[in-house]
């Protein structure tokens, strides 16, 4: 069991690499000592040497840059909770590497705050959202929700206000220069409004000096009226901008019109739902599924983030569609990283035995050439691979004259997909077997052929157990490796070939590409894809644990 | 017919898998200085030799620019992620103290989720952290080498905690008592002594990381931001017959360094995969 730090508490000091070194003085109360005798007897003071001093110096420098750096974008948008964390953090670590205890934390903390930040941090969030609905049409809060539904319901309806349109700079922010026509077209100057993201003001004292052949603004004191061009080059920003109005607001309507809008969908915070003075249905919040519906069950598109508690999981298992396909992707899925694991194996175990033997020349040669895939970017040779199996132009095809659509026919593919992960995986568990079987005493072997077993026998009973012993672990987390190689995948057959009634899950498609497609691919599920997610780690972690237990390899744990 | 039993089946296997790994490195070879540079005219053996491929290559894209991002990037995640690994593993190996047990299983575990899964809660917070620090934010080397540092601690620190078992205590307890502090033993007496595994640890996270395309496809936008393998991806990713010539110019390229690498650490290789997990 664990015991509380004693080989090294008391013996602390980050010493940098200017350190002399200077052996502890064995003689107790050299420094101050003396003053203070009640201390133990056999306390010792450590000397204060250079290194010590450099090292600490390092650590407050660090700790000093992270503030300087880190602080002043959060004051500067009043982050304070962000501010207390990382004043905590820093003088977390400043105490943690100024003192000499806690010495194992030393030197676990630089790779355990990285872990925390980049992959606790968003696995905890990860989990947090599979509880909700979070995706597209649910993306922010209720508020954001009903000034989207506003804003995107805005339409021009009769006898709604019409404007000549002069865009301009004020203190280099865009404006409206707006003049009202009435319905024969002609301009009232009277009313001319300047209007800004803020809203409408007036714009008095204007003659028909002001206006130009069109009948829009050309000049006006203390505003900078675009020119054509230049108003075109600021296309997209003008007819993004609108001026909020009682009943909705102004947008343009190309370069020199602008016009009223109203807004058809209004929230009324009395009954909390959305009133459409269109079609005069109304829409009723629904604050646990993050919709406004109608009575007629219609919903508007754009909801708002809720908590749906268990909701994604058990759609997983109740959903017909999903669940099916949930089994059915489990099942190759479970295949293809057994197959993958076994096939390299052997491949690797059987290259590893060929070349083990003190007979053999050229072992040299041979081990290069073997290792030579593992060497190469395996991204870049997926891609080679998927186009070696290019129907029309592939290699294999065009070598042997067949016309056989490897990726295309779903029994191809998979055989194709394990021949590919076989050519990337061998070279790892030929390096690794043949690391186990020099680590055999050749003693063993001797003594079992001496006994009258043949070779193969020999392998069977004695090498390939001890191998197994040595090798489990790695095999293991190959196994978890593979049953999430999301590259092999997405690179060769991007999950597919697709049945032509079903375009959400393809024949190769693992569970976590099956939840790449459903987090990314058309609308996007986050919340459903991250109770997938969740349920991957579930069956991974229980498979990886089993045979650890199996293998008794966590033992070392223990130790 | 003795003489194929005893040794002459090894060299039938080790010639027919050389024959197997090769192949398709043949095949990026001869496809890369294939002068008409399609997929369907690229043969197993070269139809012709030209340069064109890699002229289009540095002319048409920003591959110069890609190759120094992933040189840097990787060299630099490498080692670093190496260095944090081996803290912890020396930490986990050599010292007692509340919380290793769980420690160690709770980097299995976590491990075992996939950081890629994660990646719309990654994406968000890199999204915060763009707003307030531009500098280590989208579409820098500094953001990206950051997300790689995340999974520093893992598979990694459980082969090197094995190692480092098999290293004698008795040898930092000897320096201990002639005064060394923790800090020495650590860099003057562990380090070298197993600084061959940590070379082969890092060169094997380096060609990981060169290899690594999902993170770097979501994170790195701008073109000449990009590493090798997220813009080689999209060479093929469209137009995969038209631009394969320069795919597979741009793919033996990258291998150069790995390959390099791989060669020149060999021997220690087997050494630095297994040491960890042999001694059971």
């Amino acid at each position: 069991m664990t015991t509380p730090s004693t080989t090294s508490s008391g013996s602390g000091g980050v010493t940098g690499a200017g350190s002399s070194g200077s052996p502890r003085s064995g003689l107790p109360g050299q420094r101050g000592s003396d003053s203070k005798p009640h201390r133990p007897a056999d306390y010792r003071p450590r000397e204060i040497t250079v290194g010590f001093l450099v090292g600490r110096l390092i650590a407050l420098g660090l700790v000093a840059a992270l503030l300087v750096f880190g602080l002043p974008p959060l004051i500067r948008t009043d982050n304070w909770i962000g501010v207390g964390v990382l004043v905590a953090a820093g003088a977390g670590i400043a105490y943690l590497y100024l003192s000499r205890r806690h010495v194992p934390l030393k030197y676990l903390l630089p790779g355990t705050v990285f872990l925390v930040v980049f992959q606790l941090v968003p696995v905890i969030l990860t989990v947090s959202t599979a509880f909700t609905n979070f995706g597209d049409g649910h993306r922010g809060t209720k508020e954001e929700a009903i000034t989207a539904i506003q804003t995107s319901s805005l339409e021009q309806v009769a006898g709604a206000a019409s404007y000549n349109l002069s865009p301009a700079l004020k203190d280099g922010k865009l404006v409206f220069l707006l003049v009202p026509v009435d319905d024969k077209g002609e301009p009232l100057l009277d009313q001319a409004k300047v209007g800004t993201p803020d809203g409408l003001t007036e714009l008095p004292g204007l003659t028909d000096a002001n206006l130009s052949l069109t009948k829009q603004l050309s000049e006006v004191p203390g505003y900078d009226i675009l020119s054509k061009p230049d108003a075109s080059a600021r296309g997209d920003e003008i007819a993004n901008f609108a001026v909020p109005t009682e009943q909705g607001a102004i947008k343009s309507s190309g370069l020199s019109k602008a016009v009223e809008l109203t807004s058809v969908r209004d929230y009324d915070a009395a009954c909390d739902c959305v009133k459409d003075t269109k079609n005069g249905k109304t829409y009723t919040a629904d604050a646990k599924n993050g919709y406004f519906r109608s009575a007629d069950g219609e919903t508007i598109a754009q909801g708002w983030k809720v908590n749906v508690g268990l909701a994604n999981f058990t759609r997983i298992f109740t959903d017909k569609t999903v669940s099916g396909n949930f089994f059915a992707v489990f099942v190759w899925n479970f295949a293809f990283a057994a197959a993958s694991v076994l096939t390299t194996f052997a491949l690797g175990l059987l290259c590893a035995l060929a070349l083990h033997s003190p007979r053999m020349r050229g072992t040299k040669i041979y081990r290069v050439i073997i290792i030579l895939p593992y060497a190469m970017p395996s991204f870049a040779m997926l891609l080679v691979w998927r186009d070696m199996f290019n129907k029309d132009f592939g290699l294999i095809n065009n070598l042997f004259g067949w016309h056989i659509d490897w990726l295309g026919e779903p029994m191809t593919a998979r055989m194709s997909l394990i021949l590919v992960n076989l050519w990337l995986g061998f070279p790892y568990m030929f390096l690794v077997a043949t690391g186990a079987l020099q680590a055999i005493p050749r003693e063993l072997t001797e003594a079992s052929s001496i006994d009258g077993a043949t070779a193969w026998q020999g392998f069977r009973r004695v090498t390939l157990p001890l191998l197994l012993v040595a090798l489990t672990p790695l095999l293991i987390s190959s196994f978890a490796y593979n049953f999430n190689n999301f590259n092999a995948i997405k690179l060769v057959t991007d999950g597919g070939p697709y049945a032509i009634d079903n375009a959400t899950v393809g024949a190769t498609d693992l569970l976590i590409s099956y939840t790449y497609r459903l987090a990314f691919g058309g609308i996007a599920q986050l919340g459903f894809a991250a109770a997938v997610s969740v349920i991957i780690f579930t069956l991974v972690a229980i498979m990886s644990i089993i045979g650890f237990r199996r293998s008794r390899s966590l033992e070392e744990v223990y130790s | 017919m003795t003489w194929f039993k005893r040794t002459g089946w090894r060299h039938l296997i080790a010639v027919l898998v050389a024959v197997f790994s090769l192949f398709p490195i043949v095949f990026v070879v001869s496809a890369a200085f294939n002068p008409l540079g399609t997929l369907a005219s690229s043969k197993l053996w070269p139809t012709g030799a030209s340069a064109e491929n890699f002229q289009h290559l540095f002319d048409n894209t920003a591959f110069a620019h890609w190759f120094m991002n992933s040189l840097v990037i990787a060299l630099v995640s490498s080692f670093a992620s190496v260095f944090l690994s081996f803290s912890a593993a020396y930490t986990f190996s050599r010292m007692r103290f509340h919380g290793r047990r769980v420690g160690l299983l709770a980097l299995l575990l976590v491990q075992m989720f996939p950081q890629f899964l994660a990646i719309v809660a990654i994406f968000i917070l890199f999204t915060d952290i763009t707003e307030n620090w531009r500098y280590i934010g989208f579409d820098t080397p500094a953001g990206l080498l950051l997300l790689y540092m995340g999974t520093a601690l893992g598979v990694n620190t459980w082969l090197m905690k094995g190692f480092l078992d098999t290293v004698p205590k008795e040898l930092d307890e000897s320096a201990t008592v002639d005064g060394a502090s923790h800090v020495q033993v650590f860099f003057r007496i562990i380090l070298p002594l197993v600084a061959p595994i940590l070379a082969v640890t890092a060169m094997l996270a380096f060609i990981g990381t060169m290899s690594e395309v999902l993170m770097a496809n979501i994170f790195l936008r701008d073109p000449e931001s990009k590493t090798l393998a997220v813009g080689l991806y999209g060479l093929v990713a469209g137009e995969r017959n038209a631009n394969f010539g320069m795919f597979a110019a741009g793919t033996l390229l990258t291998a150069v360094p790995t390959v390099g690498v791989f060669l020149y650490l060999q021997k220690y290789i087997v050494n630095g995969l297994t040491a960890g997990a042999v001694k059971g």
